[in-house]
């Protein structure tokens, strides 16, 4: 068995990994990358299609080429990446077991990044009846099939959800020469970004079908074809609205879910995103193990995961300098709740008794969020009891973006310690809209 | 070359079946119309082992349960094949009365079984704590267990194939032609000449009778839909059966060898050989059933649905021992539940027909001296701990290689998976011999990685590999080709490539 020992883990290089890698090393760490995957990048080395890092780099980059540039930065640090290594557990004494082509590997760390990323939600977590031919596909799996391994799946297809990656993967295929039949979303409003909506399913004449989802798949080798139909508020069918078409793949893009069968091992606990409950300092109630990218919550946009990762490499830093980092168990960590309107909000607790020197270095408290369904001309609020401490007006909401607000922490003092913090949102008065 | 016995279907009766034979001084040929072995039947049941008080008294169902049940732990020692013995609970709530329960019980004291019937709530909540809180009594049968219905019939053959029994794939039986002293069974690919015919068929069983020359039964299928849930540790312990009742025969809640929990199966007539799709009302019935034994049972963590379907014969009962209408036809028909738990039974008990017949006089049925019991065991890199881990990695590198991560399968054992006897050609192959694909993802991760393995191990395109039959192919070539012969439309016009 081999031993080793660092300062900070980073487990996983995606996107999230490697900017918490860099900002880790930046911060004066020893950083090991442990990387599952014979390269770094993670799921962009799959996403060829431009749109990422118009945030960070203001330009439109490909996902290869955003991964490049931080795989160049990490070359120029003294990082090590175990590549093709797989953790298999990890203690609450921040130990990891790994295993690679050399045998087992265990790692002691002072601090440890979760950064596993996430995956596809199946066809059996959503349970649709019918066969199990060939030509069901994640729409990530048939992203891999294509962009790296080259291989056409299907020639005709319906696609189910209207996720990013599947509107992005109804226009490759187009783009490919195939033929998508439908995308087909259970939802009233596209699950996905607006902008993926136009170019990917607009422009090509795509048809988009909403409060629909797939009743049966056809077909016991092969699919064969999908049936379709509309569904009510309480997502149930409603009877003679189906749809037959004839195709032979069927592609889900209905959800990501974060990966933290490593991070339960710890005894870290997950909260309401199927992610790690971490207060603003992205600490889990491990002490010294922190999260950040997809595994924490599932992100609209690279650009955000890199912002959260980069916090929580830094985190890890200080932690290992020796800086003390508030736990989300300590009794004056209040917690956030999601109130009227809002899926998720996140972190799951703020510690309201933090030093200054660790207020120097963090500033704000970013709290990120996703409203339930699309909303227009709205107040997001933040209130302690009837204490309303936040506000801020939106003209559009949507469930495909994550909301990222800022609390200034001067008014976390002021608070009733013994209530929570509320996060929701209502619909501004008239008059106050008109006005603006 | 004329064979001593082709036995028809390589499900877990037709597996157990040629391993008991190659025990024997006779060749034995297997003719299977799918892909692989327990392609059907076998491979979308419950995976229980009951423990033989179900079936009603002097049935072949009670018999050859009762007669295999005590058989398992050898087989699996020598074969290594994971079983359990978990135990199973009739589960009797509020206002079902224990009358049915008692009936059992009584059957299981006649049949030697040990069962015991609980009545305290919080007894029987020590042994399943998350048991429907209106659990008024239950019956408790130790000896049922849980295992793995294609490991068990796979292990089977292969032990049957290293004792010289041939095994053919692809081969649906097209014809039989009986010559009197024996049988040409015709398939697209060749015929088989075979003294006599075990009819191991299981949904078409009644179909190769007949081809043989006996029409007497006819087999239904009864559909059986499932719902999967994910591994949740011993949130459910035991094989949990509700006490039947008018509208339904009862949804189980169980555990399943490997730790994930299902519910099912339903129970639905239909006359499709070939339906095994999965239903909306079918899958509502199968998650109602299943919470009135578990409540809380967490249906989020669902990962995935399926169907079987089980082969019932018009008298309801098995169909065993030589063909009342056709000398050296022998007939394991008609095996539905209690089948699997019934396969080394009615192994044992077909075997001692076939040496008893006086149709078979003239072929002599001696043991052979050298029968190898044992095969060489199966790498489950999952369940070493770390030091044989290491050591085994040391020793060969591609067990340091996750394939399928959900549930910790390496390259190594997807290589040995199939380069061992009757070793996997498809991906599902690769699937029922390791666990690759059978997780939470289902196979969104690791399946092409395993096509990729499949295609250099085996030697062909990666574009030749298929999940099960010919006619399941996962490509339709490669996208440089696809895109010359398909010019894509944008905004109506076709995009200059």
């Amino acid at each position: 068995m081999i031993q080793k020992e660092t300062d900070v883990v980073i487990i996983g290089g995606g996107p999230a990994g490697l900017a918490a890698a860099v900002e880790a090393n930046s911060a004066g760490c020893k950083v090991m990358i442990v990387e599952r995957d014979d390269g770094l990048g993670g799921i962009l080395q799959q996403c060829i299609h431009p749109g990422f890092g118009l945030h960070e780099f203001k330009e439109e980059l490909a996902g290869p080429e955003y991964a490049q540039r931080y795989i160049d930065m990490l070359g120029k640090t003294k990082i090590e990446v175990m590549k093709g290594t797989m953790v298999l557990d990890m203690t609450p004494k921040k130990e990891i077991f790994a295993i690679n082509e050399n045998g087992v590997v265990k790692i002691a760390a002072k601090a440890i990044v979760l950064a596993m990323g996430c995956r596809e939600r199946t066809r059996g977590a959503i349970k649709i009846p019918g066969f199990r031919p060939t030509g069901v596909y994640t729409a990530g799996t048939a992203q891999r099939f294509v962009n790296i391994e080259g291989f056409m799946p299907g020639t005709r297809y319906v696609i189910l959800g209207s996720g990013d990656i599947g509107m992005i993967m109804a226009r490759r295929l187009t783009w490919e020469g195939a033929k998508v039949e439908a995308v087909v979303e259970i939802m009233p409003y596209p699950s996905g970004l607006i902008r993926n909506k136009v170019q990917c399913l607009d422009d090509f004449g795509i048809p988009l079908y909403l409060s629909h989802t797939v009743v049966r798949v056809h077909g016991k080798d092969r699919v064969t074809g999908i049936t379709i139909a509309k569904v009510d508020e309480n997502w149930k069918m409603v009877p003679g609205t189906e749809i037959f078409f004839s195709c032979d793949t069927l592609l889900l893009s209905v959800g990501l879910i974060p990966e933290n069968e490593v991070s339960k091992k710890a005894g870290v606990k997950l909260g309401k995103t199927n992610g790690p409950e971490v207060n603003q300092f992205l600490q889990t109630n491990v002490d010294g193990i922190f999260a950040s990218g997809n595994v924490l919550q599932v992100h609209d946009l690279v650009d955000n995961v890199a912002i959260e990762a980069k916090k929580a490499g830094k985190m890890a830093a200080l932690a290992v300098k020796g800086m003390k980092i508030p736990s989300v168990n300590a009794g004056d960590a209040v917690p956030l709740v999601a109130g009227n309107g809002i899926g998720y909000v996140l972190p799951t607790k703020i510690n309201t008794i933090v030093d200054d020197a660790l207020v120097k270095e963090t500033g704000t408290v970013k709290i990120s969020l996703r409203v339930k369904k699309p909303a227009n001309d709205i107040n997001l609020k933040v209130k302690n009891g009837s204490t309303e401490i936040y506000k801020k007006f939106y003209k559009h909401m949507r469930p495909s973006e994550m909301i990222i607000f800022e609390l200034d922490p001067v008014v976390l003092n002021g608070i009733d310690k013994k209530l929570p913090l509320e996060v929701y949102i209502e619909p501004k008065e008239q008059k106050e809209v008109a006005k603006k | 070359m004329l064979y001593d016995f082709a036995i028809i279907g390589a499900g877990v009766t037709g597996a157990a079946i040629s391993r008991e034979l190659s025990k024997y001084k006779v060749n034995v040929v297997v003719i299977e119309k799918l892909s692989d072995i327990a392609t059907e039947t076998t491979k979308a049941n419950s995976g229980i082992v009951h423990a033989g008080y179900d079936a009603p008294a002097g049935s072949w169902k009670a018999k050859m349960n009762v007669k295999s049940n005590p058989l398992f732990d050898q087989v699996c020692n020598d074969l290594y094949i994971p079983f359990k013995r978990i135990g199973s609970f009739v589960v009797a709530l509020a206002g079902q009365g224990t009358g049915y329960i008692e009936e059992l019980y009584q059957n299981g004291v006649e049949r030697g079984i040990p069962v015991e019937i609980i009545k305290d709530l919080a007894a029987i909540k020590k042994l399943e704590p998350n048991i429907s809180n209106e659990t008024e009594a239950v019956l408790h049968a130790p000896t049922a267990g849980v295992i793995s219905p294609f490991l068990l019939a796979i292990a089977m053959a292969e032990s049957a194939n290293i004792n010289g029994v041939e095994f053919h794939f692809n081969s649906p039986v097209q014809n039989i032609e009986n010559m009197g002293k024996f049988f040409i069974v015709d398939t697209p690919s060749r015929s088989f000449q075979a003294k006599a015919i075990v009819n191991a068929a299981g949904l078409y069983a009644d179909e190769v009778s007949k081809m043989a020359g006996d029409e007497t039964f006819k087999i239904t299928p009864r559909k059986g839909e499932y719902l999967l849930l994910d591994k949740m540790g011993d949130f459910v312990r035991k094989v949990l059966f509700p006490v039947p009742t008018k509208k339904s025969k009862g949804i189980l809640v169980s555990p399943t060898i490997d730790g994930n929990i299902f519910l099912g199966p339903n129970a639905r007539d239909q006359d499709s050989k070939l339906d095994t799709s999965t239903t909306l009302s079918g899958l509502d019935e199968v998650i109602e059933g299943g919470r009135k034994l578990i409540p809380n049972v967490p249906l989020g963590d669902s990962i995935t649905n399926f169907a079987g379907l089980r082969a019932v014969s018009d008298t309801n009962d098995f169909i065993i021992g030589e063909s009342t209408k056709v000398p050296r036809l022998f007939q394991a028909a008609g095996i539905q539940s209690p089948g699997l738990s019934s396969c080394l039974g009615i192994a044992d008990e077909l075997v001692d027909i076939i040496k008893a017949s006086p149709n078979l006089s003239g072929t002599e049925i001696k043991l052979k001296e050298n029968f190898h019991a044992s095969r060489e065991k199966p790498v489950i890199f999952h369940d070493l701990s770390w030091s044989e881990r290491d050591a085994l990695i040391k020793q060969d590198k591609t067990f340091g290689h996750i394939i399928c991560r959900c549930e910790t399968v390496t390259e190594g054992e997807i290589v040995q998976a199939i380069k061992r006897p009757i070793g996997a050609r498809t991906v599902d192959g690769v699937k029922f011999r390791t666990r690759v694909g059978m997780g939470r993802c289902q196979g969104g991760f690791c399946t092409p990685r395993v096509i990729k393995l499949l295609a250099r191990e085996l030697n062909v395109d990666e574009e030749e590999i298929v999940k099960r039959e010919p006619s399941t192919r996962y490509f339709f070539g490669e996208t440089k080709d696809f895109r010359k012969e398909n010019a894509p439309i944008m905004n109506g016009r076709p995009i200059q490539q």
